[in-house]
């Protein structure tokens, strides 16, 4: 059976499954919950000074809900923790020495003061705590005060803060990232220059949840006035993993450690971003919607995983897709998809023909011997992927790679099966010795 | 059927208690509420060209109805509904959307399991007629032109209405004393708890310029001949005023009676004034032996007996019409058929019956034969169209009336839909399409410039336009 003890910068967890730094990590009753109900480690939330920062008394979260009320997105504008430091820093002793086999990070976020990190530190550090995550992502409240992602939008402050924690701080150093930046990869090389261990990403994304028409008021919303809240949950996965990937493949920040956060709801999600090259994973949404119980169905579901696919501990699988993730100008030009219709599991929606016929190819027809039947014209279709992606039947809409030699009925080409792309290609102009195409 | 019905024999009223006849009469089904309305909504594929709405007789756009009440807009799914059904609140009610729209659902092949559309669309309904708000529609310039509808069913309403929309000036005509026809009349009490159908009657006449004439019958109060002087067009959707005989001798026993007038009477009275035999036979496999049957098991009948000459799959009532009627105590007999009606003392006291088989495209007895005890017999074996009122000038076929796809007649300025009109399966969403169509084809009649060149038409023209 596959092995789910996970090693991360030194720390030490029974499975990858951090919860993230958040309500769910705020205090000693949550946080042994989760550790009862098997949780690897918490990023406990994140710390400041004292005095403690005050929250507001109307709605803090708000949430993008499918039709049967399934949380899609979810966002917050809730503070750093409210709570007195000194209660904090008890509370983690008290939960490390109870639990010494998990992961305890502690998550900070002090003024841009060398003093004021380097106090927060030596406090940290005394409660028996495994690591730090500085919280260079917070997008709401705290950046107004000059903190959170107002430090995570300028690498130099990246750079510099890390650097003092790296100095006065044994502990293992994991930078988290902010997603409200226009290239995740310079924040990620500053805090990789001050010295950073790892870094996490992504943080939440900045959002208004939506408008009650009927006040006509933004949300949420205390007292008839809203501000910006961080996004998160399902939603905003993608935009995860692509900066995982970002990451893993540019060049001067390649091999540091990752761990990835953002919508990681099922076991599914999480191998993603370990595939992409996380080396833990941390969860907030789906444990503030479904309760601490899910860590037995994401520790189950990934160890099945790792099972069928022979890989003995979590390690075999990290950034196995990580090669797959390329430039545009990296794509086989040669290569030719077609869509194909199982029609023994057609229902004959027709959904896949509207799209198709409304804004894609018009390659999908409505009749075949003069019955209600959808059929691909393989003449017409490009394999975009439009009419797989929103078939409502598992299954049903694949696409079928052409093979070498086989005629591509839309071009007339033969299918080559060499691989040729834009660089080569004698449409670009940048061109400067093209290949051989078809 | 919760406490115990008194077990007297005989035809009695009161045989419940009385608390229990409101609770029997309610809603066959309860209404979806938001939250399920929300989730079925969303089951919608939103298909291309849907097959559910080719499967509607009034074509509804059923994909967009559904797509807004997903988008909490219950309004645009009225609108939506009520733009080809006028009458959807009620079809909503009592179409056997298993065998139409819900038939045709793709869900059906993936799961077996179509959407909610009859549900859904009363949802719809039922949200906008409590709060209708602005009128959903508003009457076009008034034409000047005048026409007769005679009959307030379901047939002669949509064609009121649609003919108001465009701006002509109706007169409603009908026998009863309440409009409505069958939905007033001929409909089991729980498919339209609440009054729905005099609810719905009222809205579709507060579109204006429909003037509705009660108690006015055709051939007794005026003639088919006196409408075509006094207006521009006429529309017949006078229903089937027949019964069909039972086709064996029958002497005036008492508890022996139409299950169309049990049913009337039912929706028309106290259900606890209303008298039901301890065993009741009910001969005839269409809806309304199934209203008819469910309805005697609700007032208190012991033992409700359908029997129907052929096998199921001949019956008119749809399988889930049958499931109803058996869940709720109803037993349904199939090939046999009524050879007499047992009587004592002037009372019914049972039926034999003759076995049948099929026999080529017909039936015939076997020979077995058995008796079922009873103490009322309620026939529903069908129903005819009388032809006499409307005059003997309009063609027939096979005894109903003739007419084309608008509904016209064989007699210029008569059109003719509903059940009283040839070609259909009696079913109320299709007596609406026939009104509907029929109102849009009236209109373009009446709208026809006059025909020029030789003089007799244009005389004949101006004659009929200025009737």
């Amino acid at each position: 059976m596959a092995e789910l003890h996970t090693e991360f910068v030194g720390i030490h967890s029974p499975n990858p499954f951090w919860l993230a730094s958040a309500p769910p990590t705020d205090k000693e009753f949550n946080v042994n919950r989760a550790f009862e109900a098997g949780w690897g480690g918490v990023v406990w939330k994140t710390l400041g000074e004292d005095p403690p920062v005050v929250n507001v008394n109307g709605p803090r979260y708000a949430a993008l809900l499918g039709p049967d009320r399934r949380v899609i997105g979810f966002n917050n504008i809730e503070l750093i923790t409210d709570r007195p430091l000194r209660t904090n820093l008890e509370e983690i002793g008290r939960v490390k020495r109870r639990w010494p086999d998990r992961a305890m990070v502690v998550s900070l976020m002090v003024p841009m003061q060398q003093e004021a990190w380097r106090n927060m530190l030596a406090m940290v550090e005394d409660t028996g705590a495994d690591g730090i995550e500085l919280n260079f992502g917070c997008p709401h409240g705290m950046n107004e005060r000059g903190m959170g992602s107002a430090v995570g939008q300028v690498p130099e402050y990246i750079e510099r803060v890390t650097a003092w924690c790296k100095q006065y701080s044994r502990l293992p150093t994991i930078v988290k990232l902010t997603p409200n930046i226009t290239d995740v990869r310079y924040p990620a090389r500053a805090a990789r220059a001050g010295g950073a261990d790892a870094v996490s990403l992504i943080n939440t994304i900045n959002s208004i949840m939506g408008v009650d028409l009927e006040r006509l008021v933004m949300l949420p919303s205390t007292d008839g006035l809203g501000s910006h809240g961080g996004y998160c949950g399902p939603a905003v996965k993608p935009i995860a993993l692509n900066m995982v990937a970002e990451i893993g493949r540019d060049a001067q920040t390649a091999g540091l450690p990752i761990s990835g956060i953002g919508g990681i709801t099922t076991w599914r999600d999480a191998a993603e971003f370990i595939a992409l090259g996380c080396g833990t994973v941390q969860v907030c949404t789906a444990a503030m919607v479904y309760g601490f119980r899910i860590i037995g169905d994401l520790c189950d579901g990934l160890r099945n995983y790792l099972d069928a696919h022979g890989c003995a501990s979590v390690a075999d699988l990290r950034g196995r897709a990580l090669p797959s993730v390329v430039d545009w100008n990296a794509l086989n030009l040669n290569h030719v998809e077609k869509a194909v219709i199982n029609q023994a599991s057609c229902i004959r929606c027709g959904r896949c023909h509207a799209v198709c016929e409304d804004t894609a190819h018009q390659a999908i027809g409505t009749t075949q011997d003069g019955e209600r039947r959808f059929v691909v014209r393989e003449e017409d279709c490009v394999g975009c992927n439009l009419c797989v992606a929103i078939c409502p039947v598992p299954d049903t809409l694949s696409l079928r790679a052409l093979r070498p030699g086989e005629v591509d009925a839309r071009t007339g080409l033969t299918v080559s099966g060499t691989y040729a792309n834009w660089t080569t290609h004698p449409n670009n102009p940048q061109c400067t010795t093209p290949g051989e195409w078809r | 059927m919760g406490s115990p019905a008194t077990r007297a024999g005989g035809i009695l009223a009161g045989r419940l208690d009385p608390a229990d006849y409101a609770r029997h009469f309610a809603d066959a089904r309860a209404p979806l509420t938001r939250a399920q309305a929300l989730i079925e909504a969303e089951r919608c594929y939103y298909c291309y060209d849907a097959p559910c709405i080719s499967a509607c007789p009034t074509a509804i756009d059923i994909p967009s109805f559904i797509q807004r009440i997903a988008q909490d807009n219950p309004r645009g799914a009225a609108h939506a509904i009520l733009e080809a059904n006028p009458l959807g609140g009620i079809c909503a009610r009592v179409c056997p959307t298993e065998v139409l729209c819900e038939q045709a659902c793709v869900r059906n092949a993936s799961e077996d399991k179509p959407v909610e559309i009859g549900a859904l669309q009363r949802y719809a309904t039922d949200a906008y007629f409590a709060q209708p708000g602005a009128p959903l529609f508003t009457r076009a310039a008034a034409s000047g032109k005048r026409v007769a509808v005679v009959g307030a069913g379901p047939a002669g309403l949509a064609c009121a209405h649609g003919l108001a929309r465009r701006g002509h000036a109706v007169v409603l005509l009908d026998a009863r004393a309440k409009p409505g026809g069958l939905n007033e009349y001929g409909i089991a009490a729980y498919k339209t708890a609440g009054d729905f159908a005099q609810r719905e009657v009222a809205w579709l006449l507060s579109i204006g310029g429909i003037e509705l004439r009660q108690g006015q019958a055709l051939g007794r109060d005026f003639t088919l001949e006196a409408l075509l002087g006094g207006f521009d067009a006429v529309f017949l959707g006078v229903g089937l005023a027949g019964v069909n005989a039972l086709g064996i001798p029958v002497a005036p026993l008492a508890g022996l009676r139409d299950a169309v007038d049990f049913i009337a009477e039912l929706r028309q009275s106290d259900p606890a004034r209303v008298a039901v035999g301890r065993r009741v036979v009910v001969i005839g496999g269409g809806m309304t032996a199934i209203d008819a049957a469910v309805q005697s098991r609700l007032l208190g009948a012991e033992e409700v007996t359908i029997v129907y000459r052929r096998g199921p799959q001949a019956m008119a009532a749809s399988t889930a019409e049958r499931e109803w009627a058996q869940t709720r105590g109803v037993s349904i007999r199939h090939w046999a058929t009524p050879k007499e009606i047992l009587g004592e003392a002037g009372s019914v006291r049972g039926v034999r019956f003759a076995a049948t088989a099929p026999a080529g495209a017909g039936l015939e007895e076997t020979g077995e034969q058995f008796t079922l005890e009873a103490d009322m017999v309620l026939c529903a074996i069908g129903q005819a169209y009388v032809a006499e009122p409307a005059g003997t000038a309009l063609a027939l076929r096979a005894g109903r009336i003739a007419t084309d796809d608008e509904g016209r007649t064989s007699q210029a300025r008569v059109w003719a839909g509903g059940d009283c009109r040839h070609g259909g399966r009696d079913l109320t969403v299709e007596a609406v399409e026939h009104g509907k169509r029929a109102a849009v084809s009236i209109d373009r009649f009446l709208r026809a410039p006059p025909v020029p060149a030789v003089p007799a038409p244009v005389a004949v023209a101006q004659e009929r336009a200025g009737g």
